[in-house]
């Protein structure tokens, strides 16, 4: 049952640009594709592996800049300014994981948060890369072999593919050996390591390739944009791409991507589609969309926390 | 085999353990007995890897695993079991073996290839089971399992790691009478291939396994022999004052 | 640079580490003895500003604003408490921090729409002049008021944590959970009154800390992330701890932002100066919490054994 709707989806998301070829819907959803990816990222490291991780943001937004940076220094071919931005976030991701991986508990969501906050501030001192403005781009990069990224259609087709690898290789992951050890961690650390596993390596090494993936998701999420701020790296963006996934479902294969379609989804309809029977009670309700947000994601954490993707039932303690 | 060479632990004020000198030979069950609050958890927690010691040396096969980490002095053949149960709740009976059977066998950095392809991890995983006394209970979740089934997991878990030595800490805590005969028949049936650091409470499994037994009181070892010595001294008799030897 | 400046900015750094203090001891108890993370604790101080800023404006006083908000608010907290938040004690972490942070945002858009993005609140003009310490070191007279209320806060705090019974319970439960359950303690009136307080003392700092930080939607995030990093410097659970904590995160924080870049000018090219000096001055309080954790994995005076 599941591959049919699958394939039905991969299907729809394929023909979706023939259907609908004007720009805003085309971009909106590439939009979708890029945050889902992210969000996948961190159901890696969260849903699967049990990490609370505050700094999310950090892998994501140091992709987003490393690939703005190459791009605002010259460097105009995606083939290089890419691969080196996801290893940036990849290697921030270790260093990070690295150091915070030796606490547990409220410490390692308080260090992560730190090191978030330390990349934010960071960033927002670099006044040659726009400092607190943002960086605005000309152009995305280029990819040659006939690939004008420049086009909304062509870019959906990537972000799509991104988001489509992403996917399949948390689901190959998640049955590999290594899936089992880390799903095992996330139930019961202790005994993992009683029975022989490496236990900070293996969540080492999770901890890195989700963030490597958010940095993929960064990379895509400015090249969109053709914009970067250090915004991105807040740890109030960690928080909306952890609403994300619990709206998606913890832990589930399409969490992250059910989670940011929803997400946006609503946000979009909230935004830019006028409900009038509300209007009338609450005439500026639009703008003040997040407090439906956030009701609704207090609901889903007191009422539903298996999210929309499935049951996953969490037990007490963290 | 495990070699303990005064070994010591204080939590603040408080010494837990206190310079125990402790061996475990090729081939023997050696129990480690003593009244509530002995301290004999801890101990347990330090040769495992669980506690560090603040002073002291354990050596093992030869080796000095005193700083090693716990997955480490699994790896070489020292595993433990839990006094207090600690499985994989949402992992059913089959899947918490196969965990501690791929622990042991290659690496688990494989990122691709699925788990389902390795029909050996299930095999084994299943002889396992049916070792402990779990054939026939294989799909069930850990977490519906009745008490003794999950003792009897929590070993089993212990022993997939193929150990040169186990340390069992209260394998029979909260058990009936005849769950407590089949975890004794669990021992027997593993002894000749592993050899056990028995911690118990139940003086009748105790003197039915043992072939030594040593007395840990107050973080002290106070005596240590054959299992008839050991009933008759006056020492930990006195020890036990007030103890109903509870079977 | 002068010895008139290093004091000046000792001092503002020891009125932020206070107030600093006021908000990390709510947070340090409601975690240590409910071990709730609770991301909504900084937006309970914006509300404590807010209604502030409301109050001396319809009453006129400075002082009976102030005075006026801090019960008031208090007892928000406590509605809230009894309503959500008790649900969350049972839960684990990664929902309490996922439902905290709807409060904020919730609580940011509810502010939004009563007052809106912010509102003005001066400090009273008997306070607005500065004071002549020493001869030649003039201070704001509004921030030693700061200073005052939050010894006296401290004190207050001292003497009821370490002098009365609530104040033991509030120990044991600290340091024990669930012995202190066993021995019987009524448990929900307690919490619920421990939450209050919190919520006071954030309001106390909100409203005092209103007229020189602007009282605007969203100062609560800022503040918080801060007061969070002094408890885990403190000890979870530990109301010293989070004074020292607390007066630390102020003083390298301050004086940090004060004389890193002046200092990196010193080394450095103008250029690397001013743009690495303000950086890393604000990185300062993350690296002490890291540096802390790694010798002292627990905080410097963990409540639990």
């Amino acid at each position: 049952m599941r591959r049919y709707a699958t394939a039905a989806a991969l299907v729809l998301a394929l023909a979706f640009p023939l259907a609908a070829p004007e720009s805003y819907y085309l971009s909106f959803a590439s939009r979708i594709f890029v945050y889902a990816l992210a969000a996948t990222s961190l159901n890696l490291a969260l849903g699967y592996g049990g990490m609370i991780s505050f700094g999310h943001a950090a892998f994501v937004g140091t992709g987003a800049y490393v690939s703005s940076i190459f791009l605002a220094e010259g460097v105009a071919s995606a083939w290089i300014g890419w691969p080196a931005a996801v290893a940036a976030a990849a290697l921030a991701a270790l260093v990070i994981g690295a150091v915070s991986l030796r606490t547990r508990g409220v410490y390692f969501i308080m260090i992560t948060l730190a090191f978030a906050q330390m990349m934010y501030f960071l960033v927002n001192s670099m006044k040659a890369y726009g400092g607190d403005e943002g960086l605005t781009l000309p152009a995305r990069a280029s990819a040659g072999l006939g690939v004008d990224l420049g086009s909304d259609a062509v870019f959906y087709y990537v972000a799509l593919a991104a988001l489509a690898c992403a996917v399949y290789g948390l689901h190959r992951l998640a049955h590999s050996r290594f899936g089992r050890v880390i799903q095992a961690i996330r139930e019961n650390e202790a005994r993992a390591e009683a029975i022989g596993f490496p236990v900070y390596r293996l969540k080492l090494a999770c901890f890195v390739i989700a963030g490597a993936a958010g940095g993929l998701a960064g990379v895509l999420l400015a090249s969109h944009g053709k914009y970067v701020n250090p915004n991105v790296l807040h740890w109030t963006q960690s928080g909306t791409l952890m609403v994300m996934v619990i709206l998606g479902g913890v832990g589930r294969l399409w969490g992250g991507a059910v989670g940011a379609t929803a997400y946006l989804g609503l946000e979009d309809l909230v935004a830019n589609h006028r409900v009038e029977w509300i209007a009338s009670v609450f005439p500026n309700y639009q703008q003040h969309a997040s407090l439906g947000v956030g009701a609704v994601l207090l609901a889903i954490v007191l009422f539903a926390p298996q999210g929309i993707a499935g049951a996953f039932a969490r037990g007490r303690r963290a | 085999m495990l070699e303990l060479s005064n070994v010591s632990k204080r939590f603040g004020g408080v010494v837990a353990t206190d310079g125990v000198a402790l061996d475990v030979r090729r081939g023997e069950v050696h129990a480690l007995i003593g009244p509530n609050g002995a301290g004999k958890t801890t101990l347990i927690a330090q040769i495992a890897g669980d506690l560090s010691c603040d002073s002291g040396a354990i050596m093992f096969e030869g080796a000095d695993v005193t700083r090693a980490p716990q997955h480490e002095r699994v790896r070489s053949g020292l595993a433990r079991s839990y006094q207090i149960t600690s499985i994989f709740r949402r992992f059913s009976v089959l899947d918490n073996l196969a965990l501690a059977v791929q622990a042991r066998s290659g690496s688990s950095f494989s990122f691709w290839r699925p788990v389902a392809a390795e029909p050996a991890l299930a095999n084994e995983a299943r002889a396992l089971a049916a070792q402990i006394g779990l054939a026939g209970r294989e799909e069930a979740g850990a977490a519906t399992l009745a008490h003794g089934e999950q003792r009897a997991l929590e070993v089993g878990l212990a022993l997939a790691t193929r150990p040169k030595l186990v340390l069992l800490d209260e394998p029979l805590a909260g058990m009936g009478p005849e769950e407590s005969q089949a975890m004794i028949a669990l021992v027997e049936r593993v002894r000749s291939e592993v050899a056990v650091l028995l911690v118990e409470h139940d003086m009748d499994a105790v003197f039915r396994l043992a072939d030594r037994v040593s007395v840990l009181v107050s973080g002290r070892v106070i005596a240590t022999g054959l299992p008839a010595a050991i009933r008759a001294d006056a020492g930990v008799r006195k020890a036990y004052l007030g103890e109903s030897a509870a079977a | 640079m002068s010895w008139v400046l290093i004091l000046e900015q000792t001092l503002n750094g020891l009125q932020f580490g206070l107030m600093l203090f006021l908000l990390a001891a709510g947070l340090t108890l409601v975690f240590g003895i409910m071990d709730m993370i609770n991301l909504a604790h900084g937006s309970l101080y914006m509300l404590g500003a807010f209604l502030a800023a409301a109050l001396v404006q319809a009453t006129g006083s400075f002082v009976l604003g102030v005075l006026l908000a801090v019960p008031a608010t208090a007892v928000l907290g406590m509605l809230l408490e009894m309503s959500v938040l008790r649900t969350l004690y049972a839960r684990d972490h990664l929902s309490q921090v996922l439902a905290t942070f709807a409060l904020i945002l919730i609580l940011n858009e509810a502010v939004r729409i009563v007052w809106g993005p912010d509102v003005p609140l001066t400090m009273p003009a008997a306070l607005s002049g500065p004071v002549e310490l020493l001869p030649g070191l003039f201070y704001p007279s509004y921030r030693l008021l700061i200073i005052g209320v939050g010894a006296a806060v401290a004190l207050l705090l001292y003497v009821l944590v370490a002098h009365t019974r609530v104040g033991m319970l509030v120990r044991a439960g600290a340091s024990n959970r669930e012995m202190a359950l066993a021995m019987g303690v009524d448990v929900r009136r307690l919490f619920t009154l421990l939450f209050g307080v919190g919520t006071g003392l954030c309001a106390v700092a909100g409203a005092l800390l209103g007229p020189l930080l602007a009282v605007q939607v969203g100062m609560g995030e800022n503040i918080l992330i801060l007061a969070f990093v002094v408890i885990v410097i403190g000890g979870i659970g530990s109301i010293r701890g989070a004074l020292v904590g607390a007066v630390l995160v102020g003083l390298v924080d301050t004086i940090g932002r004060a004389f890193l870049p002046l200092f990196f000018g010193l080394f450095f090219q103008p250029r690397v100066a001013s743009a690495a000096g303000p950086a890393i001055a604000s990185v300062l309080a993350y690296v002490l919490m890291v540096a802390v954790l790694y010798y002292r994995p627990r905080g410097l005076f963990p409540a639990r054994g």
